[in-house]
């Protein structure tokens, strides 16, 4: 080897070093122990039972005290298919029996706080409860667990869910995060409503104090089943139900981060006031916001009126353009977009109304109008919700959209409670918005929306179509994920397109400006997610 | 004056009776449904075998009137028994609910009389003193300025001036807690919390009483008997100390009365602006939520507050003017 030969190597080798010592990876940041988490909630909280009740405002002030059977993966919460292991023991198991048999090895080190051990009766009684709840109790997600023959607990340590059929569906429903582990003992002393009132959980805190109104203040649970944590001492959960006073409490360092999430010009006004002191987390967000006709009414009871509609909305451009004033970004059919069973580009354009070329799509619209006969006149009504992020933007621009086929809509802006009066029941509307928003990533569950009426709990368009049925129900019931994507771009060209019932706008994003110090907390796609609290610390 | 007083308290039974019918059947006119809200307004699934489970638990599918137990039957014996049952929203008992946040609003309401009597009356009598001099010129621009200015912009404005002056001096904004301490407890965090709103009340309280202070008074100072006082040649300090504002004060009384009665149910939007769990959020909080029970409540509540209070300014009336209680 020559000597230049040499030098060169020498000082690539030192190059290489260098390059390595600055720019790679450091040492892993030291977690500090200790500190109250400090966040602000917007909603109210109904009742103590995840079971019954839906709304974020349960989630984020009680979800840290319980424990779930599976979750979705803290440390890589955007994959829409990252579950592991809470309650139970090792991985998540692989179903056997040909997808209908799934075995849990519930994990035997875990206590609930009021020092009962948790055994998998409690589990075998918690999703009791869930899916097969007695007569008179309410339980917000069983229909999510249709395909669930039996739960049975042969062992203190073994759970056996036996399905009807293997369904895709069945572990991300598992895994939403509102399926607590309750105590068998507390079931069946104090009957299925005590929770509503009661906690006694197994998650990472323990529960202090509620201050309705005010606060839910929990503290470190020391017996906690994940060794060494959680970090935190405990947490404060401050109700603040205005924007402004949530923004503005980040800002004065009254809380630290809030979950639910901010618009862009909140984001901005914040990262301009605190610099470095904030740090900004983003992700797309499973829910999306919908327009629906009223199929029943003229001249939306014709398929070729509703396509127009349809038609007349350029997603593209709206992605761009409104994703820098209202939190919504995404472009997408019924599935997450980041989903496998999401639709590709090349498969959207495809259908009415996410056209690559907009001038032909709204040329389209003007000739299904004028062949339907819309007396284009007419001023049609426009239902809408009177909350601004991201409703009446988006009805705003939706508005537009339609004006430029020459179809004329009056919003109405409506308080939610007349809002869902309309909606579900008066049906006073031509066009309504609606939305959809879940938790666990779960397409083949969270597509049901777009069933016939009297199957969906939420499909307010009023029509019934069976062909939409029948392959939802295949679809559920295919085990293949190459046969489940066929028959889902069948039910999506259906509904979004052919059928023409009801169309999604825009897919929400989420922004999660919060305090730098707040560490360990990953960013999911839904508020509801990655809300137990037990991989958070304070750098401070 | 017994007879007067008896009068007056019977006279307050049919105004609660007519706000009661009033309020029950105005709730019912707006639509919603609270089981709806609470499971479906997520835009997650809503189950409707939930949904009626939870209207039948909470008595939603009895018969509005005319039958035994109809939801009017149930709210009116719940009224004159005193239970006043449980939150549709939260399950939780309301007397309970109502008791958490009645210790802040009640401070609130005392805190910003307190400010705008103190500011009210001397900036009042000095404005008509005064009149039409550089001072009155002040003092109504003032007052103006407090009656045109919402306290709830004010409240927004002394927020966000609190963080930018205090990030200017320290480096790190600064704003009131959002969460209350009772005085009791720790005097100073609950005095950084409650000073700021009830400055931004209590200046829109004072502005509305230094009006009327000043136009009573501008009345009585034109009073026969004043000119009188005067003409003995009594000193002016005396004149408007004994005679005038004494005189002056009885409708002032009123509008000091009223706006301590509104003060405790009123504070609906500085309440939120401020993030204070009072009186005033929570009625905000289960209109929006369709919480018939709670919102019953609390307006009666409110009603409730408004009649006594007139009917100690009355009393008060009758006991400063013998006049009142024998017409």
């Amino acid at each position: 080897m020559s000597k230049w030969k040499k030098h060169s190597i020498l000082a690539l080798t030192i190059t290489l070093a260098l390059a390595v010592w600055t720019f790679g990876p450091g040492p892993a940041e030291a977690v500090k122990r200790g500190g109250i988490l400090k966040f602000v909630v917007g909603s109210k909280i109904p009742s103590y039972d995840g079971h019954r009740e839906t709304t974020f405002g349960v989630i984020h002030p009680i979800r840290p005290l319980y424990s779930i059977l599976i979750r979705i993966n803290p440390d890589n919460p955007q994959s829409p298919t990252d579950f592991v292991c809470d309650v139970c023991a090792g991985s998540v198991p692989k179903a056997t029996d040909g997808g209908k048999t799934y075995t849990f090895k519930i994990r035997n080190d875990i206590w609930f706080h009021n020092g009962a051990k948790l055994t998998s009766a409690d589990v075998k009684a918690t999703f009791d409860k869930i899916i097969f709840p007695p007569k008179g109790i309410p339980s917000a997600r069983k229909a999510f667990f249709t395909s669930v023959a039996s739960i049975s607990a042969p062992d203190k340590s073994t759970v056996v869910f036996k399905l009807k059929y293997a369904s895709g569906a069945f572990i991300p429903a598992l895994a939403n995060p509102f399926n607590w582990i309750y105590s068998k003992a507390d079931l069946d002393k104090h009957g299925f409503r005590w929770h509503q009132k009661n906690i006694n959980g197994s998650g990472a805190f323990r529960f202090v104090q509620h201050k309705p109104g005010a606060f839910v203040e929990g503290k470190r649970y020391e017996k906690y089943h994940l060794k060494g944590k959680p970090y935190l001492d405990g947490y404060r959960a401050i109700s603040a139900p205005k924007m402004s006073i949530r923004l503005q409490a980040i800002r004065g360092g009254r809380a630290f981060i809030e979950f639910r999430g901010f618009p862009p010009k909140a984001r901005d006004d914040l990262k301009k006031a605190l610099g470095n002191k904030l740090t900004v987390q983003e992700s797309d967000w499973n829910c999306n916001l919908l327009f629906t006709p009223n199929n029943k009414r003229a001249p939306f009871d014709n398929p070729d009126v509703r396509r127009a509609l349809t038609l007349a909305v350029d997603r593209w451009g709206g992605s761009k353009y409104l994703s820098r004033i209202a939190i919504v970004r995404g472009v997408g059919g019924m599935v997450f977009p980041k989903h496998p069973l999401a639709a590709t580009k090349a498969e959207l354009q495809k259908i009415a109304g996410y056209w690559p070329d907009l001038k032909k799509s709204r040329a389209e619209a003007k000739r299904l109008l004028k062949k339907a006969g819309v007396d284009m006149n007419k001023t049609y009504i426009f239902s809408n919700r009177g909350v601004d992020q991201p409703y009446r933007v988006v009805g705003t621009w939706l508005i537009d959209q339609w004006r430029s086929v020459g179809f004329k809509f009056k919003q109405e802006v409506k308080p939610s409670p007349a809002f869902y009066a309309s909606l579900r029941k008066k049906h006073d509307w031509d066009v309504s918005m609606d939305f959809n928003c879940q938790s666990v990533i779960n397409p083949l569950a969270d597509v049901s929306k777009f069933l016939s009426d009297d199957i969906s709990g939420n499909q307010y368009g009023q029509y019934q179509n069976r062909k939409l049925d029948k392959w939802f129900d295949q679809m559920n019931r295919a085990s293949d994920p190459a046969e489940q994507r066929k028959f889902m771009r069948m039910y999506e060209k259906e509904a979004l397109d052919t059928s023409a019932h009801q169309f999604i706008t825009l897919w929400w994003f989420k922004i999660n400006p919060h305090r730098s110090f707040v560490k360990g907390w990953k960013i999911a796609p839904s508020h509801y997610l990655n809300q137990s609290l037990d991989q958070i610390w304070l750098d401070q | 004056m017994y007879k007067y007083i008896i009068k007056r308290m019977l006279l307050m039974i049919p105004t609660l009776i007519g706000a009661a019918v009033i309020v029950f059947f105005l709730l019912r006119a707006i639509p919603g449904d609270v089981c709806v809200l609470k499971m479906a307004g997520t835009g997650m699934y809503a189950d409707p075998e939930a949904i009626a489970i939870c209207q039948k638990e909470l008595g939603l599918d009895k018969p509005l009137i005319m039958a035994a137990d109809s939801q009017f039957v149930d709210f009116v014996w719940g009224f004159i028994t005193f239970d006043l049952g449980e939150s549709m929203w939260t399950g939780r008992s309301i007397s309970e609910e109502i008791g958490l946040r009645f210790e802040l609003s009640l401070q609130v309401a005392i805190m910003a009389t307190v400010i705008g009597v103190i500011i009210a009356i001397p900036l009042g009598t000095i404005s008509a003193i005064k009149q039409d001099t550089w001072i009155d010129y002040i003092v109504r621009t003032f007052s103006i300025a407090g009656i045109a200015m919402p306290s709830f912009w004010l409240g927004i404005i002394i927020i966000l001036g609190l963080l930018i002056i205090t990030n200017s001096i320290t480096g790190e904004p600064w704003m009131p807690p959002i969460e209350y301490t009772p005085l009791w407890v720790d005097p100073w965090a609950n005095l950084s919390q409650l000073i700021w709103p009830t400055v931004a009340t209590g200046y829109r309280y004072s502005a509305v009483t230094t009006r009327m202070t000043r136009s009573v008074l501008l009345e009585v100072l034109r009073e026969d008997y004043v000119r009188t006082a005067r003409a003995k040649g009594l000193l002016e300090k005396l004149i408007i100390n004994r005679h005038a504002l004494k005189n002056s004060l009885l409708p002032v009384t009123t509008v000091i009365g009223l706006e301590f009665a509104f003060l405790m149910g009123g504070l609906v939007v500085t309440e939120q602006v401020f993030n204070l769990n009072g009186l005033g959020k929570l009625l905000v909080e289960s209109v929006l939520a369709t919480d018939y029970t709670m919102t019953q409540s609390l307006v009666m509540l409110v009603a409730t507050v408004f009649i006594l209070t007139n009917f100690f300014i009355d009393i008060l009336y009758a006991w400063l003017d013998p006049r009142i209680r024998y017409s």
